[in-house]
């Protein structure tokens, strides 16, 4: 499994790996908020918290179609499921390393781009605590739905649409973790719940992509 | 005994392609499939791989002994041809390339991207991964596809060598490959009930 992770590894960051793309457009989106918000910091700083985290739901969205695609196109998914590894294991290294390769860099970038938003100062740690903590949660519920969708042709959208309700509970205990941090209030109640969530679909959704995966390779 | 087939139906996608297969498969033994174009031998070949489920019937073998090859081999372009291997020698714990390098001609390619080969070449290092597998039953659908005629003698040769050293092969394939095997031709097996009694493809 670990082979799996570095091969992966190696790929995403290799020519056309698409490694990069999430944190790209995470950057422009940060970018251009403040832009066209208007100069208002007391506005920035209100919304910093949302926006910073639906940049980062959005961005994980753009590289989830790539997660099974590119290994059923060429044939190595079948090869994987008649090799010693158990599936579960397989979609579980795929969801890690979407989220190192996506997950991860958007974790870092986003304190430097809270800046940009007028994030307060005392909300950069509950931000990037918020993000450590959901963005696993993301890649785990993004996988099960390039789960459900590989093996169709540009599944993107239908994968979109799968995918956007699962991540509604964790955008609104992220946002909520981390606009509360910024305001210096009581972080506790979203802060447990985002943690059980991303601990939750960690522990059951690997099992239930394993099975999806199994059907739609028949 | 490397596998017993009693009484297999296969299907793909809900609809019944052969049924009341039967046939014993011992180490050493190949056996080769003949059937025209979308008579079902790449259905049955994934069936006996564990990818398809099994529609009526029994197969008797040990399911991790089987190492499949398909039509697509599974190469990734943008790593190179030693990567490739070892990333299968790993997933397989096995750990040694060399024997495969050697039995498909693919030293001089080793540090090669998988993208920047020729089809052949694709080919053979696909099928250099059965020997990085290290198990006894091979499975190759159409294993010659793209491959010259000197490829195809070698791929023989590396077959017999296989035989001798008690492993056994199912191939589905068009042309002799030079080896002593058993032909089993799939026509006659050919479903005549029109689909399965109780149809639910994904939850059976």
């Amino acid at each position: 499994m670990i082979a799996l992770l570095v091969r992966d590894m190696r790929l995403a960051v290799r020519a056309g790996g698409g490694f990069g793309l999430g944190l790209a457009f995470f950057l422009i989106v940060c970018i251009l908020v403040p832009f066209s918000v208007g100069p208002q910091s007391q506005l920035l700083a209100s919304i910093a918290p949302g926006v910073l985290w639906l940049g980062a739901l959005l961005a994980c969205l753009l590289s989830l179609d790539r997660v099974f695609a590119l290994d059923f196109e060429d044939g190595s998914l079948d090869l994987l499921a008649s090799a010693p590894l158990p599936m579960e294991g397989v979609v579980s290294m795929k969801a890690l390393t979407h989220w190192l390769t996506t997950g991860l860099p958007l974790v870092v970038a986003a304190p430097a781009l809270g800046i940009l938003l007028s994030l307060p100062t005392q909300g950069f740690m509950w931000l990037f605590l918020s993000l450590l903590l959901g963005t696993p949660a993301l890649s785990v519920i993004g996988t099960f739905g390039a789960a459900l969708t590989v093996g169709l042709k540009r599944g993107g959208l239908l994968l979109s649409i799968l995918v956007l309700p699962l991540y509604v509970p964790t955008l609104i205990f992220g946002a909520e973790l981390a606009r509360r941090g910024a305001a210096g209030m009581d972080t506790q109640t979203p802060l447990l719940m985002l943690a059980g969530i991303t601990f939750a679909t960690i522990a059951l959704l690997p099992i239930a992509s394993s099975a999806v995966i199994r059907i739609n390779l028949r | 005994m490397a596998m017993h087939v009693e009484n297999l139906a296969v299907s793909r996608g809900g609809i019944l392609i052969l049924e009341g297969i039967d046939f014993q498969l011992s180490a050493g033994q190949a056996l080769v499939l003949r059937g025209p174009n979308g008579s079902g031998k790449t259905t049955l070949l994934r069936t006996l791989a564990g990818l398809q489920p099994i529609a009526d019937g029994k197969i008797t073998y040990d399911i991790d002994s089987v190492a499949y090859a398909a039509h697509s081999d599974g190469l990734k372009q943008m790593l190179t041809v030693r990567e490739n291997l070892e990333f299968w020698s790993s997933v397989f714990g096995t750990g040694n390339i060399d024997e495969a390098v050697e039995a498909f001609f693919l030293g001089p390619l080793l540090t090669r991207m998988a993208g920047a080969l020729s089809a052949g070449q694709k080919r053979r290092l696909g099928l250099a991964r059965l020997l990085v597998t290290g198990r006894p039953i091979w499975v190759l659908d159409e294993p010659t596809v793209s491959l010259d005629v000197e490829a195809v003698a070698r791929f023989g040769e590396t077959i017999k060598t296989h035989l001798q050293s008690g492993g056994s092969a199912l191939i589905a394939t068009h042309i002799d490959l030079g080896i002593p095997a058993d032909i089993l031709d799939v026509t006659p097996f050919k479903a005549k009930r029109p689909s399965l009694p109780q149809l639910d493809g994904a939850f059976q």
